[in-house]
């Protein structure tokens, strides 16, 4: 096992104001896959996000569990032979938990988030571009707080870079292997509760 | 190392509450009664998955998009004020630039209309037909308002949590990051207590 902050390819440096061309014609041809796909799964689409919130339709749980089981034993075999990074969040449980449920609240009212809202305003739903405009303006409000919250909220709960296994003190690769079995499980259930 | 174990059990329990609300609270509008994916939601998630291990090995990054937001917010600001911007604690940490994440964003916008396109699905319309069975015709500046004030929650929630349905949802949670998991089980905490009360009948 590979430690989880070893750095086996270095990325380039922050300072520079534009990357360089090359990694800027990977990310372009990622958000055109990525942007492309979420628009057929029906991600874009404002009533079956709103959907999922209402617990009508869920192909939006389908579709994020799918690929966190495919792209899970994938990252962490490359990870295994020292191919790729993790990037790992520092796990902060007060913002985590408030952040995340301002999130919900947000995602709620608009009908999108971050990422589905440019695949929406893509396929032509125009209201998407009042969440994108609000969340530039939401952006700058947090950057406003931002000194205030490292000093507070950033503080309570921390404890650093985490991963499930590491809690229930199980090797990596028997976890993955265990939560893709339950995770599949689940799905197939899931499909048989509610087939869309 | 114990005390986690206690904060999930309490996750686990506020998760369920929402599943009895929902059997509770009838809904106004019916999302089934509109069109479906065009595609199976497990093919479509199969492809992010194998996208994600393309996106760690030839790009060494993440799949995410909420910092887009921040990084165009950075560069507004800075037009206005460059001062005020780079003292901001966030942007000295993270300044704006035009990089990886910021073009993913954009063509993401563009990857949506090439399959909208031709896949016959192009809506080019203000308002979304599940919004106007609920909340009527002619409700735009609503729309605009309540949209508006959602992205402003979208972003601080997800600056705040350190990331969005994507960076958290996706990418950290396939990473079986701890953080990821807390922070998407809470947005689909928020999101469905306040998508019930905004839907009730």
């Amino acid at each position: 096992m590979v430690d989880p902050s070893k750095i086996v390819k270095t990325s380039e440096a922050p300072e520079k104001p534009v990357a360089s061309p090359k990694k800027l014609v990977a990310g372009a041809l990622f958000g055109l896959i990525f942007g492309f796909l979420l628009q057929k799964g029906g991600v874009g689409k404002f009533h079956i996000l709103i959907g999922q919130l209402l617990l009508q339709d869920w192909t939006v749980v389908k579709i994020m569990l799918t690929a966190i089981v495919v792209g899970m034993p994938g990252i962490f075999l490359l990870h295994h032979f020292a191919k790729v990074n993790l990037h790992i969040k520092p796990t902060k449980i007060a913002a985590n938990v408030i952040g995340g449920l301002i999130f919900g609240v947000g995602f709620a009212l608009i009908g999108y988030c971050p990422g589905t809202a440019a695949a929406a305003l893509g396929q032509g739903n125009w209201d998407a571009l009042f969440g994108m405009a609000g969340l530039v303006a939401g952006s700058w409000v947090f950057a406003e707080m931002s000194g205030f919250l490292k000093k507070t909220v950033d503080k309570w709960g921390a404890k650093g870079k985490i991963l499930l296994p590491d809690l229930v003190h199980v090797s990596r690769g028997a976890f993955v292997v265990g939560f893709v079995l339950v995770v599949t499980t689940g799905l197939f259930l899931l499909q048989r509760a509610f087939p869309r | 190392m114990r005390k986690p174990r206690g904060a999930f059990l309490i996750i686990t329990v506020i998760t369920l509450a929402p599943m009895a609300l929902a059997n509770a609270a009838e809904m106004a509008v019916d999302a089934r009664n509109y069109p479906g994916p065009a595609w199976s939601p497990y093919l479509v998630g199969a492809a992010i998955g194998v996208l994600s291990w393309l996106t760690f090995y030839f790009s060494d990054k993440p799949i995410g998009a909420s910092s887009f937001y921040a990084q165009l917010s950075g560069f507004i600001g800075k037009l206005f004020s460059k001062r005020r911007t780079e003292s901001l604690p966030y942007f000295k940490e993270n300044p704006p630039k035009v990089g990886w994440e910021f073009v993913f964003v954009i063509t993401t916008i563009i990857g949506g209309a090439i399959a909208a396109v031709t896949g016959g699905e192009f809506t080019g319309q203000w308002l979304p037909a599940m919004w106007v069975d609920r909340f009527g015709e002619g409700t735009l500046v609503l729309r605009g308002v309540v949209g508006f004030a959602g992205g402003m929650l979208l972003a601080i929630g997800a600056r705040m949590a350190g990331g969005c349905t994507s960076g958290h949802g996706i990418s950290g949670a396939l990473q079986l990051n701890v953080a990821s998991w807390i922070a998407v089980i809470c947005f689909f905490i928020g999101g469905v207590a306040a998508a019930m009360l905004l839907y009730r009948a």
